[in-house]
Order: structure tokens, then sequence, then C-alpha cells
């Protein structure tokens, strides 16, 4: 499989990352390069074989649903670039 | 013991007994650090220097001393990878994006190294949120390896993606330094630097605080200039967190106290795959001789098979760039990081952020990861894949029925020239070849330094451990250490530069 320049504009978009027209074209060879080099995993037979999904056999941790930390607006603020009032500034999302 | 007579010269362990001796001061064991990183600037290990911190953290430390108590680190100087957030101190994951975060809250990992009364001289340069094999990436710069061929001044690159952890390891301007290990990115760059650098079993380092790049992939190590440094940085660092619920809930051994136990009676496992056509010849030659080491010191070495080596680095490809476009989505120019000025709505505000803070590797993996998750596209690309990393780890699985530990070369070659590999994304992702099984399967990894080529660039030697044995990995990497009784140093030729 390989992807085209339209398709690249379109995962572009998907990963919300501006792409430059002048970007895309090139954008097409890297990928293709890549994507084709992956190409040789179709060789190999997957039948029957459970997708890994963690590397360590362990039931996932539960905890109470309870607050643990709180109370530090103040500190999660300090490096938005846009806040004001212990609120994220945006643009205007809604007419 | 004779000690150097440079304090930048100590192993970590000369200097733990030096401080506890009070034969030197944690302050002027630091202020003879702090000189050479600010020598070091050509090199470009670090994207933040932390002076007054170490200054005042060493302080703390002699205090302490005076008193009568000594933790396990107590004033020891360390460098820190980039990519662990440290409360108070810039962290920038070698990333535009990033450039002006200043964590409100600290890395489980650096907290422990803190607690065990370590000193934090800086944060070091990185490929881009750790996706590089040459620290290329980094939007600080490259950084440039202290080594140099014989009889040249060309620049080499110091491996990546903990590349200023590994050359301010290897230019002794830091006791240790911590780096994260997804692909190889610990491992790499200490064996062509003439490090040691070990990546631990999935689950035993508490991965909150630090970056994520490939959340099932991701996890931080130690790296040093002996392998006795690396057992005891990673006793420190290692630790069951509730913040992680990966992190696994087993007792973190005395890796130390087992270094010594020799490897008689071991079963050494080479995998026949890991000979590649077309490897250097130095790269067998060395890893023969590693086997042959062993083999004097009572182990015996026994030939095994993971057949599926060769669909490893591909099916990386895949699982790693999958799981950073999702990573990565949370740099979106509002909470946090850099916001593009001139936008006229939300998406565009998202779009230009992430275009003007992301560098061009990311953006790839960004995109390669988002398409291989994309509707039509997820089960010929992310579920084959992973069902390809269920073979690879069985591979290892049977592998060690036959064998306690494995051996095989760090890398397919020595440190490359800055530029030499940057044109095709590839043959750059090729040189974790031998790394990047260790990390689909979860296991422990060990890079030890072996050898010099023939131009006089180092070489390391892998060992592959079973899941939570890093004690034997440790062990039979002391034996290798021993036999391979490398020494060899770079010139310090950044002092003139």
């Amino acid at each position: 499989m390989s992807v085209d320049k339209d398709t690249v504009r379109r995962i572009a978009r998907l990963a919300r990352l501006a792409l430059e027209e002048e970007r895309v074209e090139p954008m097409v060879r890297e990928l293709n390069g890549i994507l084709a080099w992956v190409e040789q995993l179709k060789k190999v037979d997957v039948e029957g074989v459970a997708p890994l999904t963690s590397v360590v056999e362990q039931r996932l941790k539960m905890r109470e649903d309870v607050v643990t930390e709180g109370d530090n607006a103040d500190a999660l603020m300090a490096n938005a670039p846009g806040g004001e009032d212990h609120f994220f500034v945006v643009p205007k999302v809604v007419e | 013991m004779a000690l150097p007579t440079d304090p930048t010269d100590f192993s970590l362990a000369e200097a733990r007994e030096a401080v506890a001796a009070k034969k030197i001061s944690s302050l002027e064991l630091t202020a003879a650090f702090i000189k050479a990183v600010e020598a070091a600037r050509p090199l470009n290990a670090f994207v933040t220097e932390t002076p007054e911190r170490a200054a005042a953290m060493a302080s703390e430390s002699d205090a302490r001393l005076a008193k009568g108590v000594v933790r396990p680190l107590e004033g020891l100087p360390l460098a820190i990878k980039d990519l662990f957030c440290t409360k108070g101190v810039r962290t920038t994951a070698g990333s535009n994006i990033l450039s002006n975060f200043v964590p409100p809250y600290e890395s489980t990992v650096t907290q422990n190294l803190w607690n065990a009364g370590a000193v934090l001289l800086g944060k070091t340069n990185m490929d881009e949120f750790a996706m590089g094999s040459s620290n290329e990436t980094s939007h600080f710069g490259p950084v440039i390896s202290p080594w140099r061929s014989r009889g040249s001044n060309a620049k080499l690159v110091p491996g990546g993606s903990s590349g200023g952890s590994a050359a301010s390891v290897s230019a002794n301007l830091c006791l240790a330094a911590t780096g994260t290990d997804t692909g190889g990115s610990i491992r790499q760059p200490a064996a062509v630097t003439g490090s040691v650098g070990m990546k631990p079993t999935y689950g035993r380092c508490s991965r909150w605080g630090i970056v994520a790049f490939a959340s099932s992939l991701d996890q931080a190590g130690p790296m040093t200039r002996t392998v006795r440094d690396a057992a005891i940085i990673l006793k420190a660092m290692a630790s069951v967190d509730p913040k992680d619920s990966t992190s696994v809930d087993i007792p973190v051994p005395d890796y130390e106290a087992g270094l010594e136990s020799g490897v008689k009676g071991l079963r050494i496992g080479i995998p026949k795959e890991y000979r590649m056509d077309g490897a250097p010849p130095e790269i067998d030659a060395i890893w023969n001789k590693g086997a042959q080491w062993l083999n004097a010191q009572g182990a015996e070495i026994v030939e095994v098979s993971l057949p599926h080596t060769k669909y490893a680095l591909p099916t990386y490809y895949i699982v790693a760039p999958a799981e950073a476009s999702s990573n990565l989505a949370r740099y979106d120019g509002v909470r946090y990081g850099r916001r593009a000025k001139d936008v006229h709505d939300i998406v565009d505000l998202y779009e230009k952020s992430r275009a003007d803070g992301f560098g061009p590797e990311v953006k790839r993996r960004i995109l390669i990861g988002t398409y291989v998750l994309s509707s039509g596209y997820y089960d010929a690309y992310y579920l084959r894949a992973q069902k390809l990393r269920t073979l690879i780890a069985r591979d290892f699985t049977e592998a060690f029925r036959q064998c306690d530990v494995l051996l095989t070369p760090a890398t397919p070659g020595p440190a490359f020239a800055i530029g030499e590999k940057t044109a095709d994304p590839v043959s750059m992702y090729l040189n974790d070849v031998f790394t990047v099984t260790v990390n689909l399967a979860g296991l422990p990894g060990l890079s030890v330094p072996a050898g010099l080529t023939a131009e006089g660039l180092p070489l390391g030697l892998q060992l592959i451990g079973k899941a939570f044995d890093e004690a034997t990995v440790l062990c039979v990497g002391r034996a290798v250490e021993t036999a391979a009784n490398f020494t060899a140093k770079p010139q310090k030729w950044w002092r003139a530069a």
C-alpha cells in the first residue's frame, strides 16, 4: 500500500498538523519509503496469533475513584500560552 | 583504593566512597563537574545547566553528611535527560513546542534520585521527543560526540536519542546520567560512546512524569561509566508507583550485591539471526570475542534462534509511531507549550501550533502513526504489527528455555558523521536493529563497552535477560567488562575549542 498527495493531506488534517503545500510531495515520498519497508510484515503468517497488548503479565491495577490532588490551579495554569483567571483562552468556537 | 586526582574522573562508586569518607565534599565534587560542563559547551550536551540548584543540593548533602546521615547517592552529581519532568526546571523533550515548559511537578524516577541524595547538574540534549538515533533531530541542535576517529577532526554523532546523556557520561561531565529507551535510545548511544547503558524490564521504573513517546515501549534507565555504577543508579531509579499503573510491584534487588558472582555455569545464548549479511567484520569479531571471554570465565555458550528478528524494526515503526501520534495529540497550544500567533479559529490554532512546534522527524512519525491507525488501515498495519510483537516476544520465551542471558552486538557499527544518515529515514532506523527487539518484548538489555574499531571508535556488546532478571544481566555485564578492560577515553579536545 502507498499514499498519494490527497491521503497525506487527509492524514495531516486528522493529525491537526498544518502541512505547507510544498511539503506534501516530499512527505508522500518519505512516507512511501517507510511504508514500502514495513510491507515485508505481510509475508508473515499471523493466522491465530493474538495481538500483544501488554508485555508484562499483570492485571491492570484499580484504585478508588477519588480526587488525589487538587487546589493547584495556579500551578496548572502557569504554562498556559493563553490563560485568564484559571481559564484556558482559545479563539471563539461558537458564533 | 587509589583515587584519580581529578574528581571528574571518579566512577560513581569511587565518588560515593570519597564523599562518605569525607575525602572530598559534595560541593567540591559538584563544583568540579559544573566547571567540566561549562568547558564542554562545544559538545552541546546540555539543554539547560542548573549550577545554582546543583550547589544548593550539594550543600544540603554536605550538611547531612556532617550529621552522619548518608543516603545511597548522597551528594553525587547526575545529568538528567530532558525528557524527565523536573519541578521548576525547564523540560523541553528536545522540542520547540515545549521550549518554554516549566513542569509544576517532578517525575517519579528523578524524585527517587533526589530522595537518594543525588545532585542535579542539568538537563541533557536529546532527539526531539526521543525520536532519533543520532541526536540530530533536537530543536537545540545536534550533540557532538566527545569521540573522534583517529587522525580526524570530523564531528561524529553520540547516538540517540539519549545523546546528551551519553556524551556527558563519556566526557566525564557527570558521574552518571539518566536516559530513556523506546527502541534502543539508552543502549545505542552508550555503545557508540564507550559507556554502559541499561534498559530495565518494562515496568521496573515508573514512567510517570517522563514525556511520553510510545507508552508500551518507553522505559527509563541508567547511563554510566561502569557496570557497578549502573547497578547503583538502577536500584535508586526503580520503584513501584501508584501514579504508573504499568509499574510492577515486585521487590527491587540490591543489584550491586550480586555483581561479582561470576558467570560459571550460566548458559549464554548467541542468537544466530543477529549475524547479519553485510555487517562490518569488526562487529562479528567483537561479538565472537565476547563469547570467548564469557566461556573462559566458565559460562556455556549455546546457539539459539530468534526467527522473527528481521521483522522487529518494521513492527516497531508501526507500533511506536501509532502510540506517538496518540501521545503527542496533547500538544495543542492550549494548556501548555507554544502557541502559534495570528490564527483565525481553533482548528487553525491546533494545526499551526503543531506545525511550528514539531520538527520534521516528529511530523513524519505522527503522520505514519495517524495513517496506520486510520479507518481501513488499522487491521492491515497496527493489528498485524501487534501480532508480530507476540511472535517476537515468543521467540525470546523459547530462547530462554535454553539459556540464561543472550549476548549480541549492541549496534550494527560505530558512531557515524553528523549528517551522514539524515537524508534517508530508514537507514537511520537500522541503527536500532539489535536493540529494538528487546523493547518489543519488554525485556532488560544492557550495553557494555567492549572494544575499539581500527579508527579508535567504541563498540559495545549487548546482554539481554529474562523479564525482571536485571541482576543476572548486570552480573554477566560485569564479567564482559572485566574481560574487555575497556579503558579508552576521548581526548578532551573540546576544552581548547
